[in-house]
């Protein structure tokens, strides 16, 4: 191989190794309806990658592929592959339970167990059997609300229910409940929509630490949150995967009309 | 402008920015005009005008400038409406400018009339301030019709702009040192050059921002010069 050969397969190798997960020709259908369409997309290591579009464009129905959430829809259908490290998670073989552990998920609302706060943090570590120790659980929970951002605010009443907490605190308690199982990646469904400002504040600064660990996928109806905490953004139309790149180019001057139109307010 | 907004007073909003805009663009053009007319008719009634409309374009600056800020609070514009306002905030601070140079020519007729005017002298000076009046207005136009090829054209002109100017530096310093009474008018007419001169330049900013506007790509930062006055000296008296 020539030298310039090499290089090219080299920066090829590295540029496959910096993406965590690859959606190719993945369409979903529920019923006889499809709802994606040959979407291919890649999830890249370490970084923010926001899914926007309008309601009903497929971002939610592409987030839950990633973690074969739509497995739990009886008349769900999807395919076309999803790999995660270059495996396919849709293989007959996988477990998916295991999958869900490496890839975790953020609901809209925040939505804890109606246990207590530790109780919450170590359900999952606990039956993925990494825990079993006392001095185990003590330590996963405290690791997990420091990383969430919410251990200080919650150390002295740790066993009071998860559902007292406020609605921020309940969202950041879902995520240290997410980082518990150590995912590698964390898909989050606008995870932030209902929340005030500064309890929103606080989740977007968790989500750019949490970047440095983990891949993050995240879908938002508010193009200001996926301008500020995404690296990567994908638009979606109507099932179809319209635009994607970096961020910073798709609100500043993005390729596509429709991209355009969305996100500068003159849809439909 | 494309398609308009589901917010309806959205568009009203960058619509004022436009107005604005094209008004500020207009009296920028007329202060340039009459301040070279009064110039090279002596004219300081004229001069006087256009002085005291240098605060329509100041005030006009300061309105977009509230309106800008307010609509990226409001709005939180993406996207060409973003470079719209940003580019808004730009071309309002170059139209001022310009106004700001076109007075200063204007209080220089006021302080050169007493003297007897070379007339060739003014007759080089009109020329440039055609050329630098033509490239304003063809960059009003380009803004009004968004149009980056218009802008990059007009930016490719500035160099003809700078090689008159150049010229005329040149043959002013001629005039002092042929006669040292010249020495107070021509040194008012080169700062009434050197103006011009760099009404010529922000006709250029502005086409930059134009073309960014529209397209969302920045023109090469390296664009033709022809201006060589930073450098140029005069022969000492007596040294040929």
């Amino acid at each position: 191989m020539s030298e310039a050969a090499t290089e090219k397969a080299v920066d090829a190798a590295i540029e496959e190794s910096a993406i965590k997960m690859r959606g190719t020709d993945v369409s979903v259908f529920y019923g006889e309806k499809q709802a994606l369409f040959d979407v291919n997309l890649d999830v890249r290591k370490n970084s923010v990658t926001a899914l926007i579009g309008p309601s009903g464009c497929g971002k939610s129905t592409f987030l839950r592929c990633l973690n074969r959430m739509n497995d739990t829809i009886d008349i769900c259908r999807v395919n076309g592959e999803v790999t995660l490290d270059g495996e396919n998670i849709y293989a007959p073989m996988i477990d998916v339970v295991e999958l869900r552990a490496r890839v975790g998920m953020v609901f809209q609302k925040p939505n804890p167990f109606p246990k207590s706060i530790y109780e919450n943090i170590v359900y999952g570590p606990r039956i993925h059997g990494q825990v079993s120790t006392r001095a185990e659980m003590d330590e996963v929970v405290e690791r997990s609300l420091i990383k969430a951002g919410l251990f200080n605010e919650v150390k002295d009443r740790l066993q009071e229910p998860g559902t007292g907490l406020s609605g921020g605190q309940q969202q950041r308690l879902c995520i240290a409940r997410a980082i518990a199982v150590s995912p590698e990646v964390i898909l989050m469904d606008e995870p932030c929509s209902a929340l005030d400002p500064i309890a929103t504040a606080k989740v977007e600064e968790l989500i750019d630490e949490l970047r440095v660990n983990y891949t993050i996928v995240i879908v938002t109806h508010s193009m200001q949150q996926a301008a500020r905490v995404s690296q990567r953004t994908a638009m979606f139309h109507l099932g179809y995967l319209v635009e994607e790149g970096d961020t910073d180019k798709m609100f500043t001057n993005p390729d596509n009309k429709l991209t355009q139109d969305y996100i500068t307010g003159r849809f439909g | 402008m494309p398609e308009a907004h589901t917010v309806t007073s959205y568009d009203d909003d960058l619509r004022f920015l436009t107005r604005r805009l094209s008004e500020m663009g207009g009296i920028a053009e007329r202060m340039v005009a009459d301040a070279v007319a009064a110039l090279v008719n002596a004219d300081t009634g004229s001069a006087q005008r256009v002085i005291s409309e240098d605060l329509l374009l100041d005030n006009g600056e300061r309105e977009i400038y509230d309106k800008a800020v307010l609509v990226i609070a409001k709005r939180q514009p993406m996207a060409s409406d973003l470079r719209e306002i940003i580019g808004s905030i730009r071309i309002a601070s170059d139209l001022e400018r310009v106004g700001d140079l076109g007075k200063n020519i204007a209080k220089r007729v006021i302080a050169v009339h007493t003297m007897a005017q070379p007339r060739k002298l003014v007759r080089g000076l009109e020329h440039l301030a055609e050329l630098a009046l033509t490239q304003l207005k063809e960059v009003l136009d380009a803004f009004a019709t968004r149009s980056p090829d218009l802008a990059n054209s007009i930016r490719e002109r500035d160099e003809e702009i700078d090689a008159i100017y150049t010229s005329l530096f040149r043959e002013l310093l001629t005039y002092m040192m042929e006669d040292p009474r010249n020495i107070t008018a021509c040194t008012h007419l080169l700062f009434c050059a050197k103006n011009i001169e760099r009404i010529g330049d922000h006709a250029t900013n502005i086409a930059e921002t134009v073309y960014y506007v529209a397209t969302g790509e920045q023109l090469a930062a390296e664009r033709p010069k022809d201006d060589d006055t930073a450098t140029m000296v005069a022969p000492a008296p007596g040294s040929d």
